[in-house]
């Protein structure tokens, strides 16, 4: 259920008159706009939210591991708009067991390398990313060191 | 910018770079495919300087976890306390008192100077103007002396507090910045003098590694180096924070994305920063340093000596720290790189759930391939210096 509050922000209305389908959930926080969408629709909200709502630049993406709690990872991305000097916050939600979403950098050539990190700290895969592999850990690292069940210090 | 070909049957070396080599500005390898003396891929390859700083960030205190902004960009540690400050007190609620805010952007300049100078020295010797180097080392030696007289460390210096800053700058701080004022404008005209109209330099750098507007946006270019490039964006200008909007300052933007175009932004960054400066020296308000948020920020020596309470309080915070609503924010600050972003994310207890650096450097560092391919390995170096990374940050 999408808080009234989000769906009155122009840029969620725009998003909900191109695809009802495509928020699942949303909200306004601390001067902060968030909007959920579905993990299938992903690349298809970047890019109407990139050629549409002016969202050109893409700031940053990251993720937050939920661990024990179900769906366990959260895939967020930061995006801004220059003309309204305006913010968005995506995030997308998946599962613990084998978490995967389709790739934004055919979107924005930025995603290439935030991608890859996410991939390599907490293992989320990227479908159709153009070279998933480890950025800062060592190729034959095992494990993905962000995620919650992953010690601080000590030995794996 | 000539499409490289290379001819069926003929071999390209492959060349590695770094991660030990001076022009690299620190442990950054480049895989180089060379064609001649011609770059015709170059494939960065990063992580070694990787500490895990962000993983650290989840095990610690928010105030512990401060200490670790520094470390993560070493020539601007300031600007990073800054932002992660910012941070926790947007998730807090808690607005810092205005003397506060005119110091933190004061320091927030000198750093900004400060890591320029390095910028400056290191790329101007990386081209082979060595007394550069000198002279912009010369300047910075006295910014580290202001932070070590404000904070007890020249470069790792944690003093900005949620709330506020640690401490009241001792006295003969404003004389020092005041003084520093009235002869940096001068040492830039030094600067200037030895490159700006130099004939080795402008043909090192003019037409060199352009990245274009669509490239600097595309691939994530923020700071000088997209200004560079015709992006006209400085988050102090366009999204205030600490205070920023007090301030005026123009933002230079040039439109030809060449080595040269961001030599000339930077400088003019200097100037502009010395402006803000010479504003927060002249309009300096009076009052506290530190919020009146018993619980978060710590009391007064003198109060916890004499008050229980205080006392009380001074226990908890340094024994659990503060509780921080849950929620989650994303505070940007134009550091001398570009955005830096924090994602803090708080479940409700005294520690971070998840603390995410976007760093400036890192976004930078991909339009490297695009600018250096097709160009020769010297031309390579001036681009690498022109886009100012610092792998500290890169790799965090």
């Amino acid at each position: 259920m999408i808080p009234p509050e989000v769906a009155r922000m122009a840029d969620a209305d725009a998003l909900l008159e191109f695809d009802p389908g495509a928020l699942a959930d949303g909200k306004y926080d601390r001067g902060e706009l968030t909007l959920v969408v579905p993990p299938e629709r992903i690349r298809t909200v970047c890019e109407f939210l990139k050629v549409r709502q002016g969202y050109r630049y893409l700031s940053d993406v990251t993720a937050v591991d939920w661990h024990p709690s179900e769906p366990r990872f959260e895939v967020v991305y930061h995006l801004y708009c220059h003309e309204r000097k305006q913010r968005l916050r995506l995030k997308a939600r998946l599962p613990g067991g084998h978490p995967e979403i389709a790739s934004v950098v055919p979107v924005w050539g930025a995603a290439d390398w935030y991608e890859r990190e996410v991939f390599d700290l907490f293992g989320i895969q990227f479908a159709g990313h153009p070279h998933l592999r480890r950025i800062l850990m060592p190729e034959d690292w095992q494990g993905h060191p962000l995620r919650k069940d992953y010690p601080v210090t000590g030995y794996r | 910018m000539p499409k490289v070909t290379v001819p069926a049957g003929a071999r390209t070396l492959v060349l590695n770079m770094g991660p030990q080599h001076p022009s690299t500005h620190g442990v950054l390898r480049l895989i180089l495919e060379l064609d001649g003396e011609t770059v015709v891929h170059a494939t960065p390859d990063i992580g070694y300087l990787h500490t895990g700083i962000e993983k650290s960030c989840e095990s610690l205190t928010y105030h512990q976890a401060l200490t670790l902004t520094d470390r993560i960009d070493y020539l601007c540690p300031l600007s990073n306390n800054l932002c992660y400050v910012l941070a926790v007190e947007k998730l807090l609620g808690l607005e810092p008192p205005p003397r506060a805010q005119w110091i933190r952007v004061m320091l927030n300049e000198l750093t900004r100077i400060a890591s320029h100078l390095v910028w400056l020295g290191t790329h101007a010797i990386d081209l082979g103007a060595i007394s550069v180097f000198l002279y912009c080392f010369r300047e910075r030696e006295e910014i580290l002396k202001i932070f070590e007289m404000v904070s007890g460390q020249r470069m790792m210096t944690s003093y900005f507090r949620v709330g506020g800053l640690a401490l009241e700058p001792p006295s003969g701080f404003l004389q020092r910045v005041e003084k520093f004022l009235s002869y940096f404008p001068e040492r830039i005209e030094e600067y200037e003098g030895l490159l700006t109209r130099n004939r080795i330099w402008m043909g090192r750098t003019k037409g060199v590694g352009i990245l274009s507007k669509e490239d600097a946006l595309d691939l994530g270019a923020s700071g000088p180096t997209a200004r560079a490039s015709g992006v006209d964006w400085d988050l102090r200008r366009d999204n205030p924070y600490s205070g920023y909007e007090k301030f005026s300052f123009q933002v230079p933007v040039r439109d030809e994305g060449d080595v040269y175009a961001r030599y000339l932004v930077r400088l003019v960054e200097l100037r502009e920063s010395l402006k803000i400066i010479r504003q927060t020296l002249d309009g300096l308000p009076d009052g506290p340093v530190r919020a009146d948020a018993p619980g978060i920020v710590l009391p007064d020596r003198e109060k916890m000596k004499t008050q229980m309470e205080a006392l009380i309080y001074h226990f908890k915070i340094v024994t659990e720290g503060f509780r921080v609503p849950p929620g989650e924010v994303y505070q940007t600050i134009e550091s001398p790189r570009g955005e830096v972003g924090y994602y803090v994310v708080s479940d409700g207890t005294s520690h971070p759930y998840r603390v995410k650096v976007r760093s400036p450097s890192f976004a930078n560092l991909q339009a490297l391939p695009k600018i250096a391919e097709g160009r020769l390995i010297s031309d390579l170096i001036a681009c690498i210096g022109s886009i100012d990374i610092v792998l500290g940050e890169i790799d965090r």
